[in-house]
């Protein structure tokens, strides 16, 4: 996993509260069996006039004006700025796969919904969490000035906005610990295959039925 | 010291190692697979040359993408006619074959929703941990089974790990006290505690659902409550065991039997929250307050009962609330009406994880019976939860009735509730459906979704519009 230590990069607001995982990708995007590309499909209805189908190439379709990844302004932003419960819906992680190849690498909202939170961290990518007045302030100062960028510090868990002020965020031990050092979380529990083996011989003599062999 | 929750209780049994900053090592007894999210995790084991830690603690389907009309079931997977689709399912049934889990393939009876096929083969039990890559694994939370939704990566660590790495949610209770009324079902009871509560309202919570309008559910009806958990924000719902619980799961296939199902059912009396075990948050709703619900805009918590007038942006006072339902009405096209009934329907859809169970089915049946769908209605399609739900139904004569009124009888699989394969609605088209999502675009591209029971979807099928199903079949 790529590591994540310190980032700066143009910020994008998406003012829209409860962005669930079938706006992030669509369904008909789920059929791949593979981990990437799914950037180009990010958002897809939000983002495109027609409905997009998987494999077809995106760059002639109609852009919906609207939308704020499609206005020049925010073109290469690599942190989102989203409003509460973003992530809600489906498990799919084909959501921060998406975020992940369109080329962010951090959501800023006020809440996340839990399993699109967790899955973040899988791959690379730093959800935060901060108070509702200070992301409206990010909403506001990224409105102000073209370009407006914002600097994450993972190792001292803080958000630096446009005009400097400094807001600190929380985030788990090991998350931090993995995410800055791009770890491979089941290597690490792995090393812990005495600690599973002494619970599951535990478990077998308690709960036999649940270690019967199943056949077909 | 209080006493301890279900999910207390469930939390310790699984414990394998805790963590200095309150991160825990967790054991999963049964990881449930479909083509879906599964293919990525597979790749990941053979690209870093590990193996599954236990296979039998797997059990595979494919349900997300697989057609439902006979003429494209008839020869299996090799029957599929969206090339990426197959393409998904032959890799889960080759990803099967390889690592050695059991997999009901698209020729087998048993194959289904998977969490219409887990409980229905006994495969989860009470006590269990159980996981999916898919939301709506907090189904199994109804036979007092810590279960919940993952995504991709963390299915890839429980097949090398048998284990995850989890944070302990907070304990919320949901208390239904008194009776339902006639023609209120399981389905109008969770969408009212997501009106409730709202879909943030249980985020960071494991919710357990109790009080004399959950326990006198059946088992399928405490699965169609815990399913839509994750529609109210949590990732998993918890239901207590009883005599219910218990009569449900014996003489399943994959049940105990003999010495282990007497030791297992004693174990599985201890599977409730301690008289005075303390909950962070509790929320009590009247059964008999609770109507027919149908969800009137693009997320779960926008429902009302049907016979409430559908809320106005311009009533509410909470500035992102009023542009979330300003957003809604634009996508639902509701512009001019008052009422749900004033909504003119295109589709009907039957089926899903929440609502495909064979008593869903008979509700349904008893609804259309001897009716015909209304002639402004474009399709109406029945779609079992499985193959055994689909034989069952069909011994029962079931079949027959919904296609005697004109609603279509189909082959098992997830269908319409998410649109991967063909079963899908139209721009602007109306659907009352069983399914858990409302989201824009769920079932279709432009699609308008409306959540309601089986016994409401069916008699708006009959009607063309959403009717209250108490009045309706007094006439």
């Amino acid at each position: 996993m790529r590591p994540f230590t310190k980032h700066t990069g143009l910020a994008a607001p998406l003012d829209l509260a409860n962005v669930d995982t079938d706006m992030i990708i669509p369904k008909q995007f789920l059929k791949s069996i593979k981990r990437t590309g799914f950037g180009k499909n990010l958002f897809d209805e939000l983002r495109y006039e027609d409905e997009g189908q998987p494999d077809q190439e995106c760059d002639g379709r109609p852009l919906r004006n609207d939308f704020v990844l499609n206005q020049d302004r925010y073109k290469g932003a690599s942190v989102l700025l989203a409003r509460q419960n973003f992530g809600c819906g489906s498990s799919r992680e084909h959501a921060p796969w998406a975020l992940d190849d369109y080329g962010f690498r951090s959501i800023i909202a006020p809440s996340f919904a839990d399993i699109f939170y967790n899955n973040c961290f899988k791959n690379g990518l730093l959800p935060i969490v901060l108070q509702a007045d200070e992301v409206d302030q990010l909403f506001a100062e990224v409105a102000l000035r073209q370009g407006a960028q914002i600097t994450i510090d993972l190792e001292n868990q803080t958000v630096t906005s446009p005009s400097g002020a400094t807001f600190e965020f929380n985030v788990d031990h090991f998350r931090k610990h993995c995410l800055l050092n791009g770890l491979d979380d089941i290597g690490l529990t792995l090393q812990q295959d005495a600690a599973i083996q002494r619970y599951e011989e535990k478990r077998m003599k308690d709960a036999p039925w649940l270690f019967l062999p199943r056949g077909q | 010291m209080s006493g301890k929750t279900l999910y207390d209780k469930l939390w310790d049994s699984h414990l394998v190692q805790q963590r200095d900053d309150g991160s825990a090592l967790i054991y999963i007894d049964l990881q449930l697979l479909h083509e879906v999210t599964s293919p990525q995790a597979f790749e990941g084991l053979r690209l870093a040359g590990r193996k599954p830690w236990r296979v039998s603690s797997s059990l595979a389907t494919p349900d997300h993408n697989v057609p439902t009309t006979k003429k494209e079931r008839i020869s299996g997977v090799d029957g599929i006619e969206d090339p990426v689709s197959k393409i998904q399912v032959i890799t889960l049934d080759d990803n099967c074959n390889e690592f050695g889990i059991t997999e009901f393939n698209m020729k087998d009876i048993r194959q289904g929703i998977v969490h219409v096929v887990g409980p229905e083969q006994g495969a989860t039990l009470p006590g269990m941990t159980v996981v999916c890559g898919d939301s709506h694994t907090s189904t199994h939370g109804a036979f007092g089974a810590l279960a919940h939704g993952i995504g991709t990566s963390e299915v890839e660590h429980v097949l090398a790990t048998q284990c995850l790495v989890q944070k302990k949610s907070r304990n919320m209770l949901v208390r239904v006290d008194g009776e339902l009324s006639p023609w209120v079902s399981a389905k109008d009871v969770v969408l009212a505690i997501i009106g409730a509560i709202g879909t943030a309202g249980g985020t960071g919570f494991a919710i357990e659902f109790g009080g004399t309008g959950i326990q006198s559910l059946s088992m399928e009806g405490r699965m169609t409550v815990c399913n839509m958990a994750i529609e109210a924000g949590a990732r998993v719902g918890l239901i207590a065991v009883d005599d219910t619980t218990i009569e449900y799961v014996k003489g399943r296939p994959y049940a105990p039997k003999g010495e282990h199902w007497d030791m297992a059912v004693e174990a599985w009396k201890d599977l409730v929250s301690d008289k005075d075990a303390q909950f962070d948050e509790v929320v009590v709703l009247k059964a008999e307050d609770i109507k027919p619900q149908v969800t009137w805009g693009t997320s779960p918590e926008m429902v009302i009962a049907i016979d409430e007038p559908i809320p106005r942006p311009e009533d509410q006072k909470d500035p992102v609330k009023k542009e979330g339902y300003a957003r809604a009405w634009k996508y639902m096209g509701l512009e001019g009406k008052t009422m749900l009934s004033d909504v003119t329907l295109d589709r009907v859809f039957i089926g899903s994880c929440t609502n495909s169970r064979i008593e869903d089915l008979r509700i349904a049946a008893q609804v259309v019976k001897g009716r015909k769908v209304a002639s402004t209605l474009k399709q109406a399609i029945v779609v079992p939860g499985s193959g055994l739900v689909k034989a069952q139904a069909e011994k029962e004569g079931l079949h027959e009735i919904f296609e005697a009124a004109g609603l279509e009888w189909r082959e098992p699989g997830c269908s319409m509730c998410l649109a991967m394969n063909a079963d899908k609605l139209g721009a602007g088209e109306h659907c009352a459906s069983t399914s858990n999502r409302n989201f824009e675009g769920r079932q279709g591209f432009g699609g308008r979704t409306h959540l309601v029971s089986p016994a409401m979807a069916a008699a708006a099928a009959i009607a063309g519009h959403f009717v209250d199903v108490n009045e309706f079949v007094k006439h």
